[in-house]
């Protein structure tokens, strides 16, 4: 089975609103911004006979400062937040994020609102919007709601997006003081092109020798994206040292449930995630 | 009726709009450079540039093409006259069963016309979406980078990393 083009209806709406009436009154009716998720799964035949709304006139491609933080549009691409001055200066894990998205053909397609509400447990930007405390800005037939980022995600391939919402843009709010050291790391089968076996986000903040802050979040652990709760909470006020380090990574197991599937074991994901936060706390 | 610029010439297209661009190309404008590998955007064999920039044909409906710039691999030379790039290829080994060698120019071609990096790891971060299963890359790097120093003469033989 293929992808039969004559039995799809395209509509291109102009306008936020106009989309989301088209999709909330056809509830088989489909989103398509960058395609590199939707159009897989339309060339597997798996999409014949549906209407597909093009997201792509939207004016959702862009960065804004506000008074908060700055503001995505959906429709940015990997390779315009990879290279986007404010995205790297201020929000560097999410610009590293977006250059590990696939390669080059991927990241000039894909978009930031494709990856979210595609919901992969691998999404690899949602590692660095869980650590800034990114918020989801949605747009519906019953108006606009702000989301946490960390209520987004309903568990594998599912979001809180009601029929006819969608993602207009990601707030990521400006940290009150700089962060001492962060990092990201993704752990695939090859460089590019390859989906995440266990995928990292940290920040921390030391003040007076103690961590004053600090936000670990995974990817490919869970069904959704997980912050390290137990880890935090015990590492807040401590004096980051090679006992702390290795304390707060024995609690890993505490926030994080991984499975063994076509792409890694459960004791790799395990071994591998529990390195890199060594690594990052000990800052070496 | 999508209108679109394809190689430098306006074009039309008539049929239905969520045809692929890929499909387009081969089917209507008879234009057979870029392959179709895997259909699912991970082998980049149909890598044409959209509005300059490297993209998967196959995962591309027509009409979000529409209005937009489109350049396939028949854009860069002609068996008469090939590019630099073409001709590295071809003097370097970069092409041996050829099935991905349209989509490794047109994204190597993309990476030096927009300022890439000459330099190895550049060059091979730049084809990452593009696989090869003959010749081991290596020599489809050299002839990127020797295209780009405008060498005339193959550089001396490397051997080839493990
Ligand atoms: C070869 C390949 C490699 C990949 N590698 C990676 C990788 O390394 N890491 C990674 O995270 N992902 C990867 N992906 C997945 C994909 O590229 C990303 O998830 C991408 O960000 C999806 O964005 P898109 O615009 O292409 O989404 P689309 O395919 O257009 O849409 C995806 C889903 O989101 C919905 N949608 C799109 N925009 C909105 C919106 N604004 N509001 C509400 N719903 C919306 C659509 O209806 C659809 O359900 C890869 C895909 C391919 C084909």
């Amino acid at each position: 089975m293929r992808g039969d083009a004559r039995s799809m209806r395209v509509l291109a709406p102009r306008t936020p609103a106009e989309a989301s009436r088209a999709l909330a009154a056809d509830p088989r009716a489909l989103a398509l911004a960058g395609g590199t998720d939707v159009m897989v799964s339309w060339n597997m035949g798996l999409l014949n006979g549906r209407t597909v709304v093009d997201l792509s006139r939207l004016p959702w491609r862009r960065v804004r400062e506000t008074k908060a933080g700055l503001e995505l549009g959906a429709l940015c691409t990997h390779a315009d937040l990879r290279r986007h001055p404010d995205v790297r200066a201020r929000f560097p894990l999410l610009a590293e994020a977006c250059a590990t998205v696939g390669a080059a053909q991927i990241q000039n397609r894909g978009t930031l609102g494709g990856n979210l509400a595609n919901a992969s447990p691998a999404g690899d930007t949602f590692p660095p919007l869980a650590a800034y405390e990114a918020i989801v800005r949605c747009v519906g037939p019953t108006g606009r709601r702000e989301v946490p980022l960390a209520a987004f995600f309903t568990g594998v391939k599912r979001t809180l997006l009601a029929p006819g919402e969608l993602i207009e843009s990601v707030l990521l709010p400006a940290p009150p003081r700089p962060w001492t050291r962060s990092l990201f790391r993704k752990v695939g089968t090859r460089a590019a092109q390859a989906i995440s076996k266990t995928v990292f986000a940290g920040l921390l903040r030391v003040e007076k020798g103690a961590v004053a802050d600090v936000r670990l979040a995974f990817g490919s652990l869970a069904p959704t994206v997980r912050r390290l709760k137990a880890a935090e909470e015990f590492l807040r006020g401590r004096r980051l040292d090679a006992e702390a380090a290795a304390r707060a990574a024995d609690l890993l197991g505490l926030d994080v449930s991984p499975i063994d599937d076509v792409r890694s074991t459960r004791e790799y994901r395990l071994a591998a995630s529990r390195g890199l936060l060594i690594r990052f706390l000990k800052g070496d | 009726m999508i209108k679109l610029r394809v190689n430098g010439k306006p074009r039309m297209f008539r049929g239905a709009p969520f045809k692929r661009l890929l499909d387009v190309l081969r089917e209507d404008f008879r234009l057979t450079g870029a392959k179709e590998g895997c259909g699912e955007g991970e082998c980049g064999a149909c890598t044409v540039l959209l509005d300059g920039e490297p993209v998967n044909a196959c995962l591309i409906p027509v009409c979000q093409a529409a209005g937009r710039r489109v350049e396939t691999v028949e854009a860069l030379g002609t068996p008469e006259k090939l590019s630099k790039l073409q001709a590295s290829f071809l003097e370097r080994g970069g092409a041996q069963c050829g099935i991905c060698t349209p989509g490794m120019l047109v994204a190597a071609r993309a990476h030096l016309a927009s300022g890439g990096r000459p330099d190895d790891a550049s060059v091979r971060e730049a084809l990452a979406g593009n696989l090869c299963r003959c010749t081991g890359y290596q020599h489809i790097v050299e002839s990127v980078l020797a295209a780009a120093k405008g060498a005339k003469k193959p550089a001396k033989a490397k051997r080839p990393r493990a």
